[in-house]
Formats: C-alpha cells, structure tokens, sequence
C-alpha cells in the first residue's frame, strides 16, 4: 500500500490551485520584478516524525505577530518593516572550534535534505503557536565543520544591518543580537535551521533566509537572521540574559514550575484559542530532551 | 458677560459636550472589540487586556489634566466633564480586572489571591483598582453633599493610584519601557505643577 502515501501532501497544499490557474501571469509578475526565484519557489520538504500533530496555526497568524526587535518592539512591526532586509546574497560564517570552519551560503544551506517539522513554539510571554517550519538538523551543519574536543557551546549572531533595521537605532537590546545553546542540545536532532514555512522560503519577519529553532526552549531563543556560528569552549553572552540576567537565564528551557519573576510560566495562550492551556515541562518535549539536563537544578539553571 | 461658545456656553450647550463626550468615551472599546473579533487582532485577549489598560490611564490622566488647565486659563464649565472622565476610567479599569480574572485566571480565586501577593505589577494594579473603586462608588452628588468636605479628602485618593497605576504599566513591560515612561512623565507633570503651585507661596515668603 505503499501508493497510499503519496496523498499526504495534496499538490494543492504545495501550490495553492488559484496560483496554479494563474502560472503564467505569476511566473511574468515574479520576472518582472526581479524577485529572487529561492523566495518564491516550493521548498521540497519530507514529513517528519519529530512533527506535532497539533493544529498549526495560520499563516496569517505567524506572519503578523512576531517579536523581532531589529524592526520594533510592537507585535505588528516586523511585518511591516521586515521586507527591508535585504536576504540575498546571504552568508553564514561557521568557524571556532572547528577542524574545518568555513562560510555557507544561502544557496548551499538550502541544498542540506529538509524536512517539515511541526513545532509548538512557546513564547516567555505567555502565548504559543504551532509552526510548520522547514529546516534541516543543525548537526547536519555542525558535523560539516568538524567540531574540535573543546567545542562544548555554540554561539549564534543575527545580522546587524542598521540601514535596514529601523530597530536597532535604539538601543532596547545590545546589538547584535545574540543566543547559545549547549553543543548536546545544538546537536539534538529536533534542533533545526529554519529556512521555510508553510512550504515556502521563510518569510522576512520570522527571521528570514535562516533562523535556529529550538522547541522546548522559550522562543526568544530560536535566534532569526543568523549571519555567525561559533563552536566555543565557554558559555557565550546571550542578549536576554545580558539584558535582564534575573528574568532570562541561559538555558530558558520552557518550564511551567519555574516562573519569570514578574510573571507565571504556568499557563500559555495558544493564539487561536480564547482560554489558557497548561505549559508543559520542555514545551511537551520532555520525552526527548530531558535527558540532556539529568541532574541538574533547572530552578538554579533556569 | 455674553455667552460664547467657549468661554461660557449655555447650559445645554454643555450638556451636549457632555454627551458628545460620553459617545467619545465609549469609541476605544468599541475600536478594540472591533479589532478582536474581526480577526484582525492575532491575539484578541492581549488586545483587550492592553487596549482596555491604556484607555484606563488615559482617561484618568485627562481628569487630572482638567484642573491645571483651569488654572492655566481653559473655561470653568471643562470641570463639568471630569466626573464623566473618572468615571470612564473606572469602566474601562473594571474591564481590564475583569478579563484578567476571567481569561487570564478562569476565576481561580487562590490562584488570583496568590498572583497579587507575588507579582508587583499584580500587586500594584490591584493596589489601584482598590483605591480607584470607593471614589467611583462616591461620584454621586448624594455622596457629595453627605460626605462635604471629607469627599475632597476621599477624591485626593486619585494621586496615590495615578501612580500606582502608571507604576502597574511600568512593571509588566517586558523590555522597551518608551511609552510606560511616557505616560509616567505626564502624570509628573500634573502632579508636579499642582506641588508647585501649592509650594510657591511659602517659597516665596521664605526668600523674602
């Protein structure tokens, strides 16, 4: 019965059929206006097993409510100011601790094998959605630079980009903004790069053309617009932590027995829903990521 | 002196200022449940909580702007909107606790009693709901007249909970405080003018 599986994904999921009707007039409006092919094509992506089977939400939803500071601090900024980012050409430098550091263009990441992976994204705010990313393993990138013995953490950057951030003008957070995980928990396999969403390259304001995704951990570390990749011995600074060192902990594993100081993490709206819902441990992945953190007091390493 | 519009309306000249006023007073909240059930609005609760929160403030601060600009010279018959201003205040406060009792807690009294004693912002919020509540009960001009001058003592309450509430403000943001402080320098203003104006007297003896 194999056959059966080719009516998971329905053409028309991949390719909405008004687009399909209008193929020739969309493919001279794309010409004309020189859009790069990468930002409009279908991004092929194999289903996965680390996928929710949560109801994801709209992409409305998850292009127009989005904390992106770098184009301001409201909710419905990054979708307004976003587009200004300029995403091609776009490198990514991978490099420290590594036997073989180099630079990975857009082009070359977007040739790693990419999956669909269904995630629940909770955000320390207290509301939390369910998103179609596409992506691919950051181990699959790491193990392509040859992490040394010393590599124990991994240090990402966002670009910093002031003539197409409105938002970096203030200095709300000190820029760039940064983020870092632990080399296990970069090596997890439901730790991915996010280079689509719904099927298509990711849109500017969910951190277009790659971004981290990490789902058991609060959202702000799911870094966007990633420009820099360090393998390093030590812990790196990380922007929230360095902002608010009490309320934003380096691990800010999504925890609803640990509350933030001014709030409680017990509970999260999931956006579509008008009720709360329980938080759970890791963000409902408590099943594969604990294990990273036996023996550790997650109050103390919040 | 002749009645002019500005100066000295008529008495239903400023009955219907007062009622413009009351339909004005009513737009934010329509706007805002406009804006959550439509669609638009990502997250409808947030935009009530928010929207509902700032109309509070805002009301509260154009109460208290009312008599400074007396003094500064506006027309006598603005006094005769304050009360309208409190009160609309007081509504839209009523409609931020309510949803944060109902969407927020579900109506889980331990689970509020416990939220207000370990969240300031919660714990200031409340703070000011409390002391914004007798005055809204006391608005009448029955309460007026029984309660004569001690209702001018009640009503200074106002001070302490525009701070409180703006303090409110300034504690939930999460990063960027630009228009909590904002809000906090215009209520400086209004409660820093009337210091003034009350101490320059006795200053000005003091130096002579």
């Amino acid at each position: 019965m194999l056959i059966c599986r080719a009516t998971d994904i329905l053409p028309s999921e991949i390719t909405p059929h008004s687009v399909y009707l209008n193929r020739r007039q969309f493919m001279l409006g794309s010409a004309g206006l020189l859009l790069p092919v990468a930002s409009i094509a279908a991004l092929p992506a194999s289903k996965s097993r680390y996928s929710t089977t949560d109801k994801p939400n709209s992409r409305q939803d998850i292009t127009s409510y989005n904390n992106y500071y770098e184009f301001g601090t409201g909710k419905d900024e990054p979708a307004q100011y976003a587009g200004r980012l300029k995403t091609r050409p776009w490198t990514v430098a991978v490099g420290g601790e590594a036997g073989k550091p180099r630079s990975f263009s857009i082009e070359e990441l977007l040739k790693f094998p990419l999956e669909e992976r269904i995630y629940r994204l909770r955000c320390v705010e207290g509301w939390s959605m369910v998103i179609p990313w596409v992506g691919f393993p950051l181990a699959s990138l790491l193990k392509q630079v040859d992490p040394t013995s010393r590599a124990k953490y991994v240090a990402f950057e966002t670009a910093l980009r002031p003539g197409e951030m409105p938002g970096v003008a203030r200095r709300v957070l000190d820029w760039p903004y940064r983020e870092g995980l632990r080399i296990d928990e970069a090596m997890h396999p439901l730790t991915i790069l996010a280079v689509g969403l719904y099927g298509e390259a990711l849109p500017s304001q969910n951190g277009a053309p790659v971004r981290l995704v990490v789902p058991w951990k609060y959202g702000f570390k799911s870094i966007k617009s990633i420009s820099r990749i360090t393998l390093l011995e030590k812990q790196p600074p990380t922007s929230w932590n360095m902002a608010a060192p009490n309320e934003y902990g380096f691990y800010s594993n999504v925890n609803p027995a640990v509350d933030h100081p001014r709030w409680s993490q017990a509970s999260e709206r999931r956006i579509g829903e008008f009720l709360k819902r329980k938080t759970l441990p890791f963000n409902g992945y408590a099943d594969q990521v604990a294990g990273l953190y036996r023996g550790m007091d997650l109050v103390k390493n919040f | 002196m002749r009645p002019t519009l500005l100066s000295n309306p008529s008495p239903a000249t400023v009955g219907r200022i007062k009622a413009l006023l009351f339909v004005l007073c009513l737009l934010p909240l329509a706007a805002s449940l406009w804006q959550a059930f439509s669609g638009q609005a990502v997250n409808p609760v947030e935009t009530l909580t928010r929207d509902s929160g700032s109309w509070a403030l805002n009301l509260l601060l154009a109460g208290l702007a009312i008599s400074p600009l007396r003094r500064l010279g506006a027309p006598g018959w603005l006094l005769r909107l304050r009360r309208m201003l409190g009160l609309y205040a007081f509504f839209y406060a009523s409609v931020h606790l309510l949803i944060y009792l109902w969407l927020d807690q579900l109506f889980d009294w331990p689970a509020i009693v416990h939220d207000i004693i370990k969240r300031p912002f919660i714990t200031v919020g409340m703070a000011a709901f409390a002391l914004l509540l007798p005055l809204a009960i006391t608005s009448t001009d029955g309460w007026l007249r029984q309660l004569k001058r001690r209702w001018g003592q009640l009503h200074r309450l106002v001070y302490p909970l525009a701070v409180l509430a703006v303090v409110h403000y300034l504690w939930l943001v999460k990063r960027d405080l630009t228009e909590p402080l904002l809000y906090a320098a215009v209520l400086a203003l209004l409660l820093g003018l009337r210091l003034w104006w009350r101490l320059r007297p006795t200053l000005g003896r003091q130096v002579q």
